[in-house]
């Protein structure tokens, strides 16, 4: 038989491996970033969650000045603000339950502190006299991540242990866009997407890592798009959306804890301030840009929105402002004193045993102190 | 007394009875790497243990280093207590940063708060005839991360018992695992199976009078046969398998060096940067008044790990070691 007269009784097929996998559609973030505030969906949000949001913003941009200002009294020794961004970081602590664990990275002091860790404790690492200030199981936070990404396949690990312990738990992790393009990034949600683990992503992408812009990043459609090729949902939120991010979130939240797995969801927003105290922002990027972000400010949005429907007066304002004043003036007044110090301190965690090797540089370090304080007891 | 049938066993049965008995003692001991499921690992270290525990015990991960030691920190995080496999010695690096930034620090950095209970198996080393990136002797890069244990057994009964003791240890622990001594027999009562303990001691493998051999892993073996070997040019050595480089046992090795007077650090890894210069070091701080001549390294050369044609001529064999025991000044001697 000739090929041509094959041809009649030819049919093309898949690859015999091939199958369908999951439906892309379903998984696929909308065409714009949600938004709540001004639109119709509103009328829909709860009032008192609304006034809650409020309140822990005003407090948060209050916080975050407060941070940046204890750097220039030199009590910090570095901070990376995320002011402009308060409405990710309070909508990332207010939508977990007790039981659920936080995942946050070095900007994330904000969602910790609304978590309920003491701001103290919270600012411990970038004070510098500690690394992570907080019992991580107290509070169920892990330590705030400095290297890009690593914390999200933390968080996938500890959701699936929790699954498969059976346990309620629900873990939200926190990164930059930055960071997306991380390898851990990747790993982490095709951990996640694998195993169903009740874990959600939250990018916020507030335009840059350090210097450099998204589209240097990355030339995906959106970052939220990358869930597709994992095979989870990606949602895209207008980050200074308090309404919307939390929204979004508590979906993210509700379905991973009723078995549907991870979500990846992207919530742009926008880094007013330099990459920290330490960082010059005028060497990349105009202040034109910094405008039109200052007139999408998420405390803005959302007075706006709850004065027009009659749920805030100046009073309220006012109340919420008071409150963000105590928090600021007791952040302060903690701050001022000298955390205490026991050098002693270098060798206590190494290992839950000290090796021999740890024990003989005790003793010398034991010894250069007892030396240091007789020298000078000595010239006193 | 009745004598136990105490049979040959592999190194390979014994880590695989380590995991499995580990297993069985404690259900929050779960197994996860690369083809560790179904397959029971490319040497067949996990080989059963799906089966008898499940896969959410033993668990196939997707193929990707660093997701599966961070997503492991995760685990322990919550109180599991993971152990990890990695395929080869050179497929490790991807959890590289794991591993340092996080698993060596996390107790130090949550002060002692949250400790990471994890056991990170790693095939190293050559001498089986390996292709490029499937026999690096990796173990310097671990010795040189404070906050991590590392741990590599020399002979059937070690394997057993410092991988249990390392699967129980409350600190993460790299258990190196020498892959050309995975088919090496030894005479083991599997009936009376023991962990090491505590980890940190080494063990005097042959006794002798007239130098000692410092060695661990998969070098043990080769120091034992040029021990044999020596006897005929009239030395009588002693061998030293450390079994932990970290902790380091500076109490049995110095012991040893202060009764023979000399010693020879043997490794695979390469010389510069190596735990040979570091070992070296300490027993000269510790033992100068006792030595006779300087301490010498027999170690890999300097040099990518070779293609598997060349590597009898990178690996320390018994004609180098017994060249270093010549150089120890016995002149001085007589
Ligand atoms: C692995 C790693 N590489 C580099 C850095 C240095 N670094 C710190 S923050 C940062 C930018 C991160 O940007 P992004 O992820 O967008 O988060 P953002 O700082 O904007 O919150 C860089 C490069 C780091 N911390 N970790």
């Amino acid at each position: 038989m000739t090929v041509m007269e094959q041809r009649g009784a030819y049919r093309p097929t898949p690859p015999p491996a091939w199958q369908p996998r999951t439906d892309p559609a379903p998984l696929l973030p909308d065409a714009e970033p949600y938004r709540v505030l001004g639109t119709e969906a509103a009328g829909e949000a709860d009032p008192e969650l609304l006034r809650r949001l409020y309140a822990e913003l005003v407090k948060g941009r209050r916080y975050n000045a407060q941070a940046t200002a204890l750097t220039k009294q030199g009590r910090l020794a570095v901070y990376p603000s995320s002011t402009g961004q308060e409405a990710c970081e309070v909508a990332a602590a207010l939508v977990l339950q007790e039981q659920d664990w936080l995942f946050p990275s070095y900007r994330d002091t904000l969602a910790v502190v609304a978590r309920g860790v003491d701001p103290v404790e919270a600012l411990t690492l970038l004070r510098g006299d500690w690394h992570t200030g907080y019992d991580p199981h107290e509070h169920r936070v892990a330590p705030l991540s400095t290297p890009l990404a690593t914390q999200l396949p933390h968080a996938v690990g500890l959701a699936h242990a929790a699954r498969l312990k059976g346990d309620d738990v629900v873990a939200l992790a926190m990164v930059g866009d930055g960071g997306t393009s991380e390898g851990d990034f990747h790993e982490a949600l095709n951990f996640a997407a694998v195993w169903q683990a009740p874990v959600v992503f939250l990018v916020q992408n507030n335009g840059f890592a350090i210097s450099v812009p998204l589209a240097k990043q990355t030339a995906a459609p959106s970052l939220a798009h990358k869930a597709v090729g994992y095979g989870m949902p990606g949602r895209l939120v207008d980050g200074n959306d308090a309404a919307a991010v939390h929204e979004v979130l508590a979906d993210a939240v509700r379905h991973a804890r009723a078995g549907g797995g991870p979500t990846l969801v992207e919530a742009i927003t926008y880094r007013v301030e330099a990459h920290t105290n330490a960082d010059d922002a005028t060497r990349y990027r105009g202040d034109a840009e910094v405008e039109t972000w200052r007139q999408h400010d998420p405390i803005a949005l959302l007075e706006r929105e709850l004065t027009a429907r009659g749920l805030l007066d100046e009073d309220g304002v006012e109340a919420a402002r008071q409150d963000a004043e105590t928090m600021a003036a007791s952040l302060r007044a903690h701050m001022n004193q000298d955390p205490a110090l026991d050098p002693m301190d270098l060798f206590a965690h190494v290992y839950a045993e000290p090796t021999p090797q740890l024990l003989e540089q005790r003793a010398q370090l034991r010894a250069e102190l007892a030396a240091e304080a007789e020298s000078e007891g000595a010239q006193r | 007394m009745t004598t136990v049938a105490v049979k040959p066993a592999t190194m390979a049965q014994a880590l695989t009875r380590a995991l499995r008995d580990a297993m069985a003692a404690d259900p929050s001991v779960h197994v996860m790497g690369e083809d560790v499921g179904t397959l029971g690992g490319v040497f067949r270290i996990t080989d059963g243990l799906a089966k008898e525990f499940g896969e959410d015990r033993c668990t196939d991960t997707p193929l990707a280093e660093a997701g599966i030691l961070g997503t492991a920190v995760g685990m322990a995080m919550y109180g599991l207590r993971p152990v990890v496999e990695m395929q080869f010695d050179a497929f490790a690096y991807p959890a590289f940063e794991q591993l340092v930034s996080h698993v060596a620090k996390m107790r130090n950095r949550t002060r002692g708060r949250m400790p990471l209970p994890l056991t990170v198996r790693i095939p190293y080393g050559g001498g089986i005839g390996g292709v490029e990136h499937h026999s690096d002797a990796s173990e310097a890069y671990y010795t040189a991360t404070p906050g991590l244990h590392v741990v590599t057994p020399a002979t059937v009964a070690d394997a057993y018992g410092l991988l249990r003791a390392a699967i129980a240890s409350d600190d993460p622990v790299v258990f190196l695992e020498p892959k050309r001594l995975y088919w090496s027999k030894d005479s083991w009562n599997p009936e009376e199976p023991a962990p090491v303990e505590p980890i940190g001691r080494a063990v005097v493998r042959r006794s002798g009078r007239s130098a000692t051999l410092i060695t661990y892993g998969p070098s043990v073996p080769v120091c034992m046969e040029a021990a044999e070997a020596a006897r005929a040019e009239g030395w009588d050595l002693e061998v030293v398998d450390l079994r932990s480089l970290v902790p380091f046992d500076d109490e049995t090795v110095c012991a040893s060096v202060r009764r023979t007077g000399r010693a020879v650090v043997v490794h695979e890894s390469g010389g510069f940067g190596g735990p040979g210069g570091e070992i070296a070091a300490r027993v000269t701080e510790r033992c100068f008044h006792h030595l006779e001549a300087p301490v010498l390294r027999v170690a890999g050369f300097d040099v990518p790990y070779p293609p598997p044609m060349l590597e009898r001529h990178h690996l320390p064999g018994v004609d180098r070691i017994l060249d270093a025991v010549g150089r120890l000044q016995w002149e001085a001697e007589s």
